[in-house]
């Protein structure tokens, strides 16, 4: 009885704290989506806007989706390797993926734009052998690049982590009872880095999808994200209310998403363990 | 060891909060104003110029200025209109002051507290925006142009705004990213009033805005200097003063204002919201930036044109006699200003405006 007791007392804090910067300010975003900016007044006007910004908000989904199944291709061998290694280089590795993010994001994305720009560092090089000066900033692939660079620690980690917790004793199993190294990873190692994946593409999904920075600098005038429209909202068009529709949108987006991540997970032995 | 760890952590965690606790009162009395002013819109003291606001801290040590920037009329507008912040004084342009002033968002000044007004020239006092004189004063005009790099653009398609269509020159030109500045493009463009309200009107423009998007590199306000000095892009209407300020990094950029069709021609004025807390020190501010030698100071600096003849003659003499800040009477015969729209113009270009950045 009195542990229990004090399980709540000790969460209090936590609950204060989602309640007041969470749930209440969730609750002024729903209100807002719901009203007129003109009157105040309750109405769906706001919702019925949405239907010009759906191809932006497909485009979003897209880069972001793209986003995630690349760092997954690069992030994945990076975390097997790292599980590999002994427990001492294994930290020292794990603090290197987690270094970018000791530099701000802003910086780091900004630097991009040195780097790509037509008058920049990789386009001089470029030009100097040869080989003229390449259309790579403004693109969609620079904001997928954009993406899976800020992002890739995100898939990294988790990976990582559910892959250094994956039994031996497994693998040697696989390996007495005649499997061969790739069997051994289709049917025994990826089933079971399953909740690391499927926890990485979320960290990577969600924030990309939301993004405006990242397509502000590295897009062009064609890779607007919803992230932006939501931006210019609040900022240039000084309308909120249909700026809390769009991100209450979005936000339901990212709920489905995760939602649907999880059930694939659903039956992985860890099932839970996303986000 | 583990034990000591979270002893040392949990008296850090005490000693913080009470740090907390005990920082919010003493200290001596200090009056904060809060300045919000377009960026690169004040001399700040790098290249030489004179660091106005340390000027200004130093004129009265009791008054600590905290100053942030913004990147166009209509961020500021929202900014304030959805309240919950407090700023001592604003610069916003013409357009702008009116639709504040209309909607009680701007305190009357008090003059006696603003002598240096006497040196504002009289052709701008009794402007549409602010017809009795009493909510502005007038910090720096100026007008909008074409700037474009003589590398690259062939001065035989430096013909008028059309200019900025150009697919010849598609992916190296730059847009204004605020719909009033871009509206007044197309409208001076289509010979349209920059002042219409007609519906069918600004949907033309719309069209026109979207027809030119392929050959947009991007819409950007400030970012513009970066690019025209380091010629990512090559052409980009904007401001006659920041075209001064570019063109001492990049010898090669020109400005050129289409006459025939028309230009903008602009008030920028230093108002006082009523989110203001300091009322008399936000004054005293304005005060100082008006003084004739320390707005020449800071004109040199900005490029921007003085709306003082008192401080022109203090000013730097090459830039007084600079036919980009100074125009001739001749070159402007065919400006126009903007006036404040009513809300449901306003509203009805920025949603076009929204539809042309996102279609």
């Amino acid at each position: 009885m009195k542990k229990r007791n004090n399980a709540v007392l000790l969460s209090t804090p936590y609950l204060l704290w989602m309640v007041a910067f969470t749930l209440i300010p969730l609750g002024v975003v729903a209100y807002y989506a719901l009203t007129d900016p003109a009157t105040g007044v309750f109405s769906f006007r706001n919702l019925k806007e949405l239907g010009m910004y759906l191809p932006v908000l497909w485009q979003s989904i897209v880069y972001s989706l793209a986003s995630a199944v690349i760092c997954l291709i690069l992030g994945y061998p990076v975390a097997y390797c790292i599980a590999q290694c002994r427990p001492a280089t294994q930290k020292f590795l794990y603090m290197l993926v987690m270094l970018p993010m000791c530099m701000s994001f802003l910086l780091r994305t900004l630097a991009w734009v040195g780097l790509l720009q037509d008058t920049g560092i990789l386009n001089s090089l470029l030009s100097r052998i040869g080989i003229g000066p390449l259309k790579m900033i403004r693109t969609p692939g620079a904001v997928i690049l954009g993406m899976v660079y800020n992002y890739l620690p995100y898939m990294i980690l988790p990976l990582y982590a559910t892959i250094v917790k994956i039994d031996h004793r497994l693998i040697e199993a696989a390996e007495d009872l005649g499997c061969n190294g790739v069997q051994v990873f289709g049917r025994v190692v990826l089933p079971l880095s399953v909740p690391g994946i499927l926890s990485g593409m979320t960290m990577v999904f969600v924030p990309s999808v939301s993004t405006f920075y990242i397509s502000q600098k590295l897009g062009g005038t064609d890779t607007v994200l919803i992230g932006d429209v939501i931006e210019r909202q609040f900022k240039q068009g000084n309308n909120p209310n249909l700026g809390a529709a769009l991100s209450l949108v979005l936000m339901l987006l990212v709920f489905v998403c995760t939602g649907i991540m999880n059930c694939f997970g659903g039956d992985s032995e860890e099932g839970g363990v996303i986000v | 060891m583990k034990k000591m760890l979270s002893l040392v952590l949990a008296v850090c965690l005490v000693l913080g909060c009470a740090a907390m606790l005990t920082g919010c009162g003493g200290g001596e009395e200090k009056t904060t104003l809060y300045v919000y002013n377009w960026g690169q819109y004040i001399a700040e003291g790098d290249d030489d110029s004179l660091d106005v606001i340390a000027a200004f801290e130093e004129a009265y040590p009791n008054i600590e200025v905290r100053y942030s920037t913004y990147d166009s009329n209509e961020i500021m507008y929202s900014k304030l209109a959805n309240g919950g912040i407090t700023v001592d004084v604003i610069i916003p342009s013409d357009y702008m002051i009116g639709r504040m002033r209309q909607e009680g968002m701007l305190e009357e000044l008090n003059f006696d507290n603003i002598p240096n007004y006497q040196y504002i020239d009289e052709s701008f006092r009794n402007t549409s925006y602010d017809p009795e004189n009493k909510y502005s004063v007038p910090y720096t005009w100026g007008t909008v142009g074409i700037i474009y790099n003589t590398k690259y653009v062939d001065e035989a398609d430096v013909t008028g705004w059309e200019l900025l269509w150009n697919e010849k020159y598609a992916g190296k030109i730059l847009m204004f990213d605020n719909s009033r500045d871009a509206f007044a493009i197309a409208q001076y463009l289509l010979g349209y009033d920059i002042n219409t309200t007609d519906e069918a009107e600004l949907q033309e423009c719309a069209d026109k805005l979207a027809e030119q998007k392929p050959v947009v590199q991007q819409y950007v306000m400030d970012q513009i200097f970066d690019a025209m000095e380091n010629e990512e892009a090559w052409i980009a209407p904007y401001y006659a003063g920041d075209y001064l300020t570019m063109v001492a990094e990049n010898p090669d950029l020109a400005f050129y204002q289409p006459q025939e069709q028309g230009f903008n021609m602009f008030i920028d004025a230093m108002c006082i919201p009523t989110c203001c807390q300091e009322k008399e020190a936000a004054e005293l501010f304005i005060n100082f930036l008006c003084d004739p030698e320390i707005s020449a100071a800071n004109m040199d600096y900005l490029g921007y044109s003085v709306p003082s003849s008192a401080s022109k003659e203090f000013l730097d003499p090459e830039l007084a006699a600079n036919p980009v800040a100074y125009p001739s009477e001749e070159t402007l015969r065919n400006t126009s200003s903007f006036d404040n729209l009513p809300e449901e113009t306003s509203r009805l270009m920025e949603s076009l405006f929204m539809e042309v950045r996102n279609g």
